[in-house]
């Protein structure tokens, strides 16, 4: 057998998978929160960075396709490996059950799904810009120009619009409060399943888990609730009336 | 009358064992997978026997009634392993750990055996060392020892407070290794439930299977038996609830002799009984005794009191005072009977009044509370979790319990029954200890006879037996064992009784604590034979088994238990009757030294000290089977001989 | 005090079972939980109904026989001990006591609380050893071993085999108990020799038997009866990562003819 088979037919070698690209993953959330973040200063700050990641398809698509490559392996394991887990316990225990286990874990199949669907409606709302899932709103439309003249896709609006609207920043805080306990769990627990834990490091390691996943969600959080508290409110206002958008549409 | 003949190898003690290797025959490589040998139990001495059997290429089946070879009772010792290392040098030898096992026994072991027994100690720790059992280490990272069971010299192995589990888990290990290699077939949730005997040798047994009650019989070319004691006898004791005399009494009934059954170690330091719905004994390691002082209140007046109240004037540390060289660590027989005496007196504590004290007063202000919790940390809170009271605070309370029975299937040196074939080892046989065993000396023997004895002498027997040659089991002599065993559960099963084997057991531990424990009396024994005898026959009448003989039905095991145990209860009496003297473990109250006993003006003994009387009772008493339950077995005798230690007085004073 | 008792009742492997709620006669707080049941059982034997089976032995906590779920623990309320260490006083007079047998597929249901644990035996059959030759062992101190190393694979080896671990995790998997097989032995010097070959024969059979995953819920350290680490599975994880990119050894072929 080769090391691919050995890994995906052993159910620690998909424990591992699921580290791997768990740490894959949790990198990808660091780096687009830190860009995200962009969306605290001047509009032409995150515009440009997002011009700057569209100026570069070859880099881009190879990243989204390597995010889908992980994506998969880390949702394949887990459904397969949760398959395994409940055939392992056919029947279930009427005086309680898991004792003693953290809530958190309890839950990262659950949350994981959710924050999947919502990685999905997230992609068609901002990547693709389905203005169906957006209250209507076609972001394509939404361009302006950076201090050099180039005319790009206004993703500041973008941010400040879908936020905006009520429940998708409430979706949106829902699928990060699973984040966090998704990460909360999952950043200590990989170092467990790749062994580089003991007692020593355990604790520290699972503090770290905990502030770490705080961090992403206070990071993440704090866009919708920029916005929801007038951020950027006067930005797309302003936009309404500048000849270069498209305000018509807008409605 | 059966032949019993020691084998015991001629020649200067120090040189029998290597003689007896040399002269033993071999076995050729070729022909020893064609023998086959079942061993039945998988405790230290039957799983290291399996494992080292099959290394040598015979075909071994191993049988035990537990779901797991890992759960037979040796898993439960606590305190160690005797070796005569002395890694510490503090001049420890074989020799001494001989003369030590010799003198602890009351003088009634085989001298060979005991010197076999100490060389062979030495390379137990090897071979467990190098199977990575996790010994108690120096920092130097070289093994640490202890002092133990009244041994003035630290020869004691451990693994914290579970020396037999990791010894155990060793031996598991290794059996595992042979089974995964195919070496050894294992059968577990199988019971023994007859030996065949065919041609006057062993050739097979019958088995149930305990989850599925089928009923099958094996063959064999020899067959070994490391099925443990038989202390359950007295239902209450720190045995497991399994262990059983079964095994060991299927194959005295079918002619193999029975030694000494009398001799009954009762270990002084466990939890007292607190009701009469207990099912189980609690023993507290012996290493406690190393730090804890053990008194009693000199006043019958202050037994109700709470210790803290008692001053210090007003307690009697007794064994300290009896046995001023020894004091608390002296040997398990001595300290219990100092228990039950000051009891006796009245001045016993607790609610039962069947209780004295293991304080650790002085040891916490002496090391420390930090250091008494390193060394007991895990005996204290199992201490708590029992009886609800803390002992860094408050003295334990302790008394003596049924631990360990010396006696067993009578074995020749080779470790063979005077039934040819038939093999026994560890504590079901009756060889090394004499009349009370030493600390940290049971997990030796089981290894010892298991890894190293059993493995050579066994040739002495197959190689005079054809390769291959082993009876089919369509033989008569199978079917008619099977179908007694048959019978037997038909009758319980169908039988319209009252009472549950378990009643039964605890009415008969009742009589044999009474009649046959720590003090045995001519007219006790008498009584006891005769209740016992009543007892037998109400449970051949009165016993109720529920359920049905296929499947798992645990009373039904029970049953065929308890009545095999009735059966040994009644031998033992007689033993203990016959044996009119005191040693070791066996006290008959008539036979005590008194105020006007030379040793005792001497000051080399105590008042109520065991009295041997060595010109009539300096032999092994094999009890042979006369055919029937109601017949009174016949008695022979195998004289010790002692060449190199002479008889004397034991003396811990 | 008294208690009444729901329990899972099932008279053997293929039969479906179901609760039965049975009424405890008067119960001394200082009896232990088996102790209980042997109460109520011969109460049972005495009214004609089949007793309860359970597992037992050595009821000192220390043979891994007894098991019982006992209100949705294993081994019940207490932290650090076995069932046969758990005694009445730890409930209330009046109580409902809900008793089930351990729960996994690869501990099939022998009858009522009884399961079969073989499972454990094959996956220890399968490497938890060290090859070693009776008779051809060193002397014990030509090996040293670190204080802390034989401490720590002494925490290890303290497993009583008695699966509650498996019993309490929600995907019954057998993690804690190979883990303390594996650290046990490859904290050793005597055991490196084997080290990978034998963390990757006893996962691959745990894999066999049809245990779950570990999801570090954490539970089966919590309900343990002999406390032991979640950090050791973190150990076996790494041996197994370097037994699962090593390969299979080279296969040798021939030998010493001649």
């Amino acid at each position: 057998m080769n090391l691919l088979q050995r890994v995906w037919r052993s159910s620690l070698g998909k424990k591992y998978l699921m580290a791997l690209t768990g740490l894959a993953l949790f990198g990808f959330v660091v780096g687009h929160l830190v860009g995200n973040l962009q969306v605290f200063g001047n509009p032409e700050l995150i515009n440009s960075y997002a011009h700057f990641l569209k100026s570069k398809p070859g880099l881009l698509w190879g990243a989204r396709l390597g995010l889908l490559a992980t994506v998969a392996v880390h949702v394949g394991a887990a459904l397969t490996l949760s398959a395994a887990n409940k055939a392992a316990r056919p029947v279930a225990y009427a005086g309680g059950s898991a004792y003693g286990s953290s809530w958190r874990s309890r839950y990262m199949l659950v949350s994981g799904l959710v924050i999947m669907a919502f990685v999905v409606y997230h992609l068609l709302h901002y990547t693709v810009q389905l203005p169906a899932v957006n209250g209507g709103l076609d972001f394509h439309s939404l361009t302006t120009r950076l201090a050099d003249g180039t005319q790009v896709q206004d993703v500041y609006a973008m941010m400040i619009h879908g936020f905006q609207v009520g429940w998708v920043s409430l979706f949106y805080l829902i699928a990060q409060a699973l984040l966090f306990i998704h990460l909360g769990h999952g950043l200590s627990s990989m170092f467990q399943s790749l062994g580089l834990r003991n007692h020593v490091w355990g604790p520290r390691i699972a503090a770290f888990a905990q502030v770490a996943s705080f961090a992403v969600f206070l990071g993440y959080a704090s866009i919708p609730v920029a916005v929801l508290t007038g951020m950027g409110g006067d930005y797309v206002k302003n936009l309404k009336k500048a000849p270069t958008t498209t305000i018509e549409t807008l409605r | 009358m059966a032949t019993l003949n020691s084998q015991i190898p001629a020649g200067p003690l120090s040189d029998k064992w290597e003689k007896h290797k040399f002269s033993s025959k071999l076995i050729n490589p070729a022909n020893k997978r064609k023998y086959k040998v079942i061993v039945v139990g998988a405790g230290l001495a039957g799983a290291s026997a399996s494992a080292t059997l099959a290394e040598l290429g015979y075909e071994v089946h191993n049988f035990v009634f537990h779901d797991s070879p890992r759960r037979a009772h040796s898993v439960a010792a606590q305190g160690g392993i005797n070796a005569a290392k002395n890694y510490q040098n503090d001049g420890d030898s074989v020799h001494r750990l001989f003369y030590d096992t010799i003198k602890g026994g009351d003088y009634r072991a085989r001298e060979a055996n005991v010197h076999r027994l100490a060389e062979v100690s030495v390379n137990i720790i090897d071979q467990c060392a190098a199977q990575g059992v996790p010994f108690a280490r120096e920092y130097g990272g070289l093994l640490d020892n202890r002092s133990f069971g009244g041994a003035q010299v630290s020869r004691t192995f451990y693994a914290r407070g579970q020396t037999g589990q990791q010894l155990l888990l060793g031996a598991y290990s290794a059996l595992n290794k042979m089974i995964g290699a195919g070496g050894v077939k294992s059968y577990t949730h199988s019971e023994m439930l007859d030996l065949v005997v065919v041609d006057g040798h062993a050739k097979g047994i019958i088995v149930r299977n305990l989850q599925t009650g089928e009923i099958t019989r094996h063959s064999a070319d020899a067959v070994v038996l490391a099925t443990g004691g038989y202390g359950n006898v007295y239902n209450l004791s720190t045995y497991a609830r399994g262990s059983n005399v079964t095994a060991s009494w299927r194959a005295y009934k079918r002619g193999a002799c029975f030694g000494n059954p009398c001799y009954t170690q009762i270990h002084p330091t466990c939890i007292p009984v607190s009701g009469d719905y207990q099912s189980k004994l609690t023993l507290m390691s012996e290493s406690l005794r190393n730090d804890g002082r053990i008194w009693v209140p000199k006043r019958k007046e202050d037994c109700k009191k709470n210790p803290a109240d008692i001053a210090e004037g007003d307690r009697d540390y007794y064994l300290e005072r009896m046995y001023s060289a020894f004091g608390n660590l002296a040997p398990r027989d001595v300290a219990s009977r100092a228990a039950k005496y000051v009891c006796d007196e009245g001045r016993g504590i607790g609610d039962t009044g069947l209780g004295v004290y293991l304080d650790f007063g002085d040891s916490i202000r002496r090391l420390g509370e930090g250091k008494v919790r390193e060394r007991y940390g895990n005996l204290f809170s199992m201490y708590h979790e029992i009886t609800n009271e803390d002992a860094y605070k408050t003295p334990m309370r302790i008394y003596p319990a049924v631990h360990y029975t010396m006696g067993g299937l009578w074995v020749d040196y080779n470790l063979m029954s005077n039934i040819p074939g038939l093999f026994v080892l560890g504590e079901a046989n009756f060889s090394d200890h004499g009349a009370n065993r030493l600390g940290a000396s049971a997990l030796m023997q089981g290894l010892s006879d298991g890894y190293f004895v059993l493995p050579s002498t066994i040739t002495t027997y197959l190689a005079n037996v054809k390769a291959g040659g082993r009876p089919a089991t369509d033989r008569g002599e199978f079917k008619q064992a099977e179908e007694e065993v048959r019978n037997f559960t038909r009758r319980v099963t169908s039988n319209n009784g009252k009472r549950t084997p378990d009643s039964f057991h605890k009415q008969l531990g009742k009589i044999m604590w009474d009649y046959c424990g720590m003090a045995r009396t001519e007219t006790g024994l008498q009584k006891a034979i005769q209740l016992i005898g009543d007892l037998r026959e109400e449970f051949r009448t009165n016993v109720k088994v529920l359920g049905e003989p296929d499947g798992l039905n645990q009373p039904l095991e029970k049953a065929g238990r308890v009545a095999d145990f009735i059966e040994l209860g009644e031998l033992m009496c007689r033993d203990a009757l016959m044996r009119e003297e005191s040693c070791g473990g066996h006290f008959r109250e008539e036979y005590q030294y008194t105020p006007n006993d030379p040793e005792v003006q001497q000051g080399v003994v105590n008042t109520g000290d065991v009295k041997r009387r060595d010109d009539q009772f300096a032999f092994v008493a094999a009890w042979e089977y006369a055919g029937a339950p109601d017949k009174a077995p016949i008695l022979n005798k195998e004289p010790l001989i002692y060449e190199e230690v002479k008889m004397s007085t034991r003396s811990y004073k | 005090m008294k208690v009444s008792l729901k329990v899972w009742r099932q008279k053997n492997a293929n039969a479906a079972g179901e609760f039965k709620t049975y009424a405890s006669p008067e119960l001394n707080p200082n009896m232990s939980f088996l102790e209980m049941l042997d109460v109520v059982n011969e109460e049972l034997s005495n009214r004609g109904e089949d007793p309860i089976a359970f597992d037992h032995d050595c009821r000192e906590g220390i043979c891994g026989t007894c098991s019982l779920v006992i209100d949705g623990k294993p081994h019940g309320p207490h932290k650090g001990v076995a069932t046969c260490q758990t005694y009445m006083r730890s409930f209330s007079n009046g109580d409902q006591i809900v008793i089930e047998p351990w729960r996994a597929k690869a501990f099939p249901i022998v009858k009522d609380l009884v399961c079969d644990r073989k499972s454990f035996d094959r996956i220890q059959q399968a490497g938890g050893f060290i090859s070693v030759r009776t008779g051809s062992a060193p002397d014990a101190n030509s090996i040293p071993v670190p204080k802390e190393n034989a401490d720590l694979a002494m925490d290890a080896a303290q497993c009583i085999g008695c699966g509650a671990c498996v019993a309490a995790c929600k995907n019954a998997s057998a993690m804690l108990f190979v883990s303390a097989k594996v650290s046990h032995l490859g904290l050793m010097p005597q055991g490196q020799p084997e080290r990978y070959k034998r963390v990757k024969a006893m996962v691959d059979q745990m894999d066999t038997e049809g245990f779950g995953a570990c999801t570090v819920t954490g539970s089966c350290e919590a309900v343990c009866p002999k406390e032991i680490s979640l950090d050791f599975i973190a150990r076996m994880n790494r041996d197994y990562a370097v037994a699962l990119i090593q390969g299979d050894p080279k296969q040798v072929v021939g030998g010493g003819a001649g």
